[in-house]
């Protein structure tokens, strides 16, 4: 069994997908390929993680990306734990480090986990040896649901390279939107996005992002469109006069999509807002791919999973001395 | 010592020849039905399609081919650093109640053929599964055996055997490659 073992460039962890290269990305979405037929299969399980110890550490309410990542974990043979920050000692005060250390003390080998802060993952990845991979910290990433989306259009096109896509909605908020564009770029896409002014980050273009301020206009341009779910406390908090409003104006409707140059694909994350920021024609029209990215986030998770648990033992090492 | 002898065992119009002979083993007792060729990345997947090619213009055979990558059920993956890329598996409908032969180029530790019996279960249970080999090069660390065999090699383990397929290596052969001062 001499194969050649290329290095993904993964390292020991996946925080972000802003440091890694194209290719890397590339070679993350190849092996996905061959994942998506385990979930096909009579017995959807193969004993590549066997033995291994993965906990989903959420700290943030999720059921999709928990979902995801525990059917890919199971899919490869780990053994998973799930720890909800609500019913953990995190309500009694402990500190994440502590929470973590706790955890490596009962000899894991990988955490998943969900945090309201930006760089919670990063944090946790230079602290202890075991494997890190984000779901999402705060405003800062989500890159299994960044590579998931690349898959996804990848699937519909056959390439990346060239496209243009559009992410709609609320991109200040959105760890989705910043993913979704580091990802697409490294890959050769063109990306831009659009939204009402409060939900557009100052100085976005300085990421090589366009910015339309009419969804008519981002629809005439994109081959793609990932319409992002609008957070209902947004509004309360002033962001935007009304869901109505905001449905007039942004929502993506049937209508509005019938007048593309050409048959747009849409996405979109979930948990969607029918009739928000997606109206129920299109999301669950010819042109969605909803339930796709679905099916295809437990295969980028494995191959994430897998990919990492050849691992970077240097630097594993290297955070085994950062902990003191 | 780097040099090496290379001694070919096979050309062409002799791993031609030897896959007739297996395909006609194969079919000694009828293909019937239920007949399915399932070959191990990547060599093994081009030596089922040309067995299934023989067959159906030798005997009128339909038969079915997949492939499978064992990857995933190896049993070194955590001894051996970066995980190797992965290859498409493929193994058509259903295999309950099937003959399946598995085909791959070389048998040697018997180790990648422990871990395709443990992924076909996985898609179902056969009615039968064989194994046939082009080279059969022994120093076997595991019991198992081939059905079918086209050549057998006696080579040390420092040896190497290798099968060249057109559809890889723009060639056809089996070259047997002795590493000197062996023994």
């Amino acid at each position: 069994m001499n194969d050649k073992r290329p290095d993904s460039g993964l390292g020991k962890d996946l925080i972000g997908l802003e440091t890694l290269s194209g290719e890397t990305i590339r070679a993350i979405l190849d092996t996905a390929e061959p994942f998506k037929e385990i979930s096909e299969r009579a017995i959807k399980k193969v004993p590549v993680l066997r033995g291994k110890t993965i906990v989903n550490l959420f700290f943030e309410p999720s059921t999709r990306t928990r979902i995801s990542f525990e059917f890919a974990e199971k899919r490869l043979g780990a053994d998973t734990v799930n720890v909800a920050a609500s019913g953990s000692s995190v309500v009694k005060g402990e500190t994440l480090v502590d929470t973590a250390r706790n955890l490596e003390a009962m000899r894991i080998d990988m955490v998943v986990i969900r945090h309201g802060s930006s760089g919670a993952a990063q944090f946790l990845a230079d602290r202890i040896p075991s494997n890190v991979i984000n779901a999402g910290d705060g405003q800062h990433e989500h890159p299994t649901q960044g590579l998931l989306d690349l898959l996804t259009i990848r699937d519909s096109f056959g390439r990346i390279e060239g496209l243009k896509v559009c992410i709609v909605g609320d991109v200040i908020h959105s760890r989705v939107a910043r993913s979704n564009i580091f990802g697409l770029q490294k890959l050769g896409a063109e990306v831009a996005v659009c939204g009402p002014k409060s939900l557009i980050p100052t100085a976005i273009e300085s990421l090589g992002v366009q910015v339309f301020a009419h969804v008519e206009d981002a629809i005439q341009w994109a081959d793609a469109l990932n319409v992002l779910r609008l957070q209902l406390e947004r509004m309360n908090a002033g962001f935007i006069p009304s869901l109505r409003e905001y449905n007039r104006v942004f929502g993506v409707s049937q209508a509005r999509l019938e007048r593309a140059p050409v048959d747009t694909v849409v996405l979109h994350p979930g948990p969607m807002n029918r009739g928000v920021e997606i109206d129920s024609a299109v999301a669950d029209g010819p042109q969605s791919v909803i339930l796709p990215q679905v099916t295809n986030g437990v295969a980028v998770r494995m191959a994430v999973l897998y990919l990492l648990a050849g691992g970077a033992p240097e630097r594993a090492e290297e955070a085994k001395k950062g902990e003191a | 010592m780097t040099s090496e002898k290379a001694q070919q065992l096979l050309d062409a119009a002799g791993v031609d020849e030897t896959l007739h002979r297996l395909a006609s083993e194969i079919t000694a007792g009828g293909a019937g039905e239920g007949l399915l060729l399932v070959g191990i990345r990547r060599r093994g997947v081009q030596l089922a399609r040309r067995l299934a090619s023989i067959l159906q213009d030798t005997g009128g055979f339909n038969v079915p081919t997949g492939s499978l990558d064992i990857t995933l059920y190896r049993d070194d993956l955590h001894q051996i650093g970066p995980m190797p890329i992965i290859g498409m598996t493929e193994v058509p409908g259903d295999i309950d109640g099937d003959r399946v032969v598995i085909v791959d180029d070389v048998l040697f530790t018997g180790r990648t053929i422990r871990a395709a019996l443990q992924e076909l279960a996985d898609f179902g249970r056969p009615r039968k599964i064989e194994l046939c080999v082009l080279v059969d090069r022994g120093g076997r660390e595991l019991p198992i055996q081939a059905d079918y065999v086209g050549l057998t090699v006696d080579a040390s383990a420092r040896d190497l055997v290798e099968v060249r397929v057109p559809e890889l290596d723009d060639e056809s052969s089996v070259t047997l490659v002795s590493a000197a001062g062996a023994q």
